[in-house]
């Protein structure tokens, strides 16, 4: 029988880069009013779905799980990856989570996937298009003491095994690792679908489980502001750049440009 | 005892500009020891000297090279707690950050990313939302574990050299990890980093295809090459280059944006940059907001003549 697939894909409502970003209130926490499902993360998603696919998808068993950690609003984040094709959602959603930095946020997903059970990857995007500190898969992957595979460009799984390849800015790697693992992927990786008509119905019939933290068994202490092991004592709205000198080009800006360049002292 | 530890992974015959950087830092926060990955060279080793090291730690194994990060954080964190640091310093490049963040696991201590500088009480100040806000930052754990962004600190020897000693570290079994099985070098560009360069000049659709004067005066000016994502998805340059929102955030001292229309994944990746000039011929693009010295005319034009003016006053 040809192995199935238990894939949990980690989905993050972001706020939409399209419009000013803030920080507010307690703890300087970002803004998440106009939040969209971050970008990075459908490529996660578009390879879980065709690793699924390729196996037969749900019909044979395959599981793509969207879990996503946060407020109310997270669950959109959800909702658009079962309108992709994830097979199910879970919102990870406790007030006791407010405020949580990387250390808690992986406390709390690690022990959800551990809930979940059985499951042979977890994949993310390659890093989060607000916080980009990028630290929460790798502390998830040391937490379950899986390992991981960041920037993955590729990815095929066989044999209870994984093959990854990526490229850094001096050299590119294969990968090799036995699974469960963790897999972050970059937007090389594949082409995100975009949800059709059918995907859309089909996501409506599927189902959201909440969990809270009592269900994943983490004591509230643990995460937000109270089991974070870092804080943020300020924080500071930059001024906005202003324009500077703009000129248009009569046959001479290059000369011009070097002239700026000199009188800044940057030649 | 040492305070800080830094670590520094495959110094080769000279010190990277950014390891120097995290040498003065760990100075100024009370001095310490390098955790060294790799070959010690007469030369490194005489560089640690100069910038005032207190001991140079080194595995035990030479196999961390074979796998990815899990090891390497294993060897730091034996190292941290060997010499008992309270600061662990880190490069700001994805390995690093990924270490750092395995560390963080390992030693019960708060990560903090892409610092910019670091108070003697141990606060760190970072720019978040790129480059919208910068914040103050804290580990509240008795560890904590930093990662500094290249080009905020002036490298500076110190003012007597020491003569560090060198100790062993036993690495920790990792229980699995992943395993490199192949490793193909890329052609080195000759350019310098784009995260670590003092200058990038970045070419976006208005090049259409053509990067040669975006490389000419890169190449002029000593720069990184950058690029937005449309230029990086239409296949003109390599993936690598890409500045954005999606690609690499950078904050040289010069950014050079040439045919980038400057729309906000772009902007998100060098709107820290010290000084921006912009050059395109679409007078409505957003570039120009954000830009100290702004042209409106053709890449094609602009360029090549700024290139050769550059080259006949550098002689």
């Amino acid at each position: 029988m040809e192995e199935t697939l238990k894939i949990v894909v980690l989905v993050k409502h972001v706020p939409d880069a399209q419009f000013d970003r803030h920080l507010n209130g307690e703890g300087n926490t970002a803004d998440r009013d106009e939040s969209i499902l971050s970008e990075l993360d459908e490529y996660a998603l578009e390879a879980a779905l065709q690793l699924a696919e390729a196996r037969g998808g749900s019909k044979a068993g395959n599981q793509v799980i969207a879990l996503s950690m946060g407020p109310a609003g997270a669950v959109n984040a959800v909702k658009k990856s079962l309108q992709m094709g994830a097979t199910e959602g879970v919102h990870l959603t406790d007030d006791a989570l407010a405020g949580s930095d990387a250390a808690a946020t992986s406390l709390a997903l690690a022990a959800a996937v551990r809930h979940l059970g059985g499951v042979d990857l977890v994949i993310t995007g390659m890093a989060s298009t607000d916080g980009e500190t990028s630290l929460v898969p790798a502390q998830l992957a040391e937490r379950l003491g899986l390992p991981q595979v960041t920037f993955a460009s590729t990815l095929e799984v066989d044999g209870g095994r994984l093959t990854a390849r990526r490229d850094a800015d001096t050299s590119s790697e294969t990968v090799e690792a036995p699974l469960p693992a963790v897999v972050s992927v970059t937007d090389q990786i594949n082409e995100p679908r975009y949800p059709n008509f059918k995907g859309i119905i089909a996501a409506k019939r599927k189902s959201i489980s909440t969990l809270s933290l009592a269900d994943i068994g983490v004591d509230p202490a643990q995460v937000g502001f109270a089991g974070s092991w870092t804080t943020v004592a300020s924080a500071e709205q930059r001024p906005p750049r202003t324009a500077g000198t703009i000129i248009t080009d009569e046959g001479d800006a290059g000369i011009k440009l070097v002239d700026f360049l000199a009188a800044q002292k940057l030649l | 005892m040492a305070k800080v530890l830094v670590f520094i992974d495959h110094p080769g015959a000279s010190l990277k500009k950014s390891s120097l950087e995290l040498l003065t830092l760990a100075r100024s926060l009370g001095g310490g020891a390098v955790a060294l990955n790799g070959d010690l060279s007469d030369s490194a080793a005489a560089t640690f000297a100069e910038y005032g090291v207190e001991a140079v730690l080194r595995p035990a194994t030479d196999t961390l090279d074979d796998f990815l990060v899990a090891p390497k954080a294993a060897y730091l964190a034996a190292a941290a707690e060997s010499t008992g640091a309270g600061i662990v310093l880190l490069d700001n490049s994805p390995e690093g950050k990924e270490i750092a963040a395995r560390l963080g696991i390992r030693l019960n201590a708060g990560v903090i990313t892409d610092v910019v500088a670091v108070d003697p009480d141990g606060t760190a100040h970072k720019s978040v939302l790129a480059g919208s806000y910068t914040t103050a930052c804290r580990a509240t754990t008795p560890v904590s574990v930093l990662t500094l962004k290249a080009n905020n600190v002036t490298p500076e020897p110190a003012g007597a050299a020491t003569s560090p000693e060198t100790a062993t570290v036993e690495v920790p079994a990792v229980a699995v990890a992943a395993r490199i099985t192949a490793r193909e070098q890329k052609v080195a560009s000759g350019r310098p980093d784009l995260t670590d360069a003092r200058i990038v000049v970045a070419g976006g659709r208005g090049m259409d295809g053509d990067f040669g004067p975006v490389e000419d005066l890169a190449d002029a000016l000593g720069a990184a090459v950058g690029a937005s994502r449309a230029a990086t998805d239409a296949g003109w340059i390599s993936h690598d280059a890409q500045v954005g929102q999606t690609g690499k955030t950078v904050s040289p001292q010069l950014y050079i944006s040439a045919g980038i229309s400057g729309a906000i994944q772009q902007k998100a990746g060098m709107q820290t940059s010290k000084v921006i000039v912009a050059i395109n011929k679409d007078a409505e693009s957003p570039v120009f907001e954000i830009a100290d010295f702004g042209i409106i005319g053709d890449v094609f034009d602009v360029l090549p003549q700024a290139t050769a003016e550059i080259k006949k006053r550098k002689g």
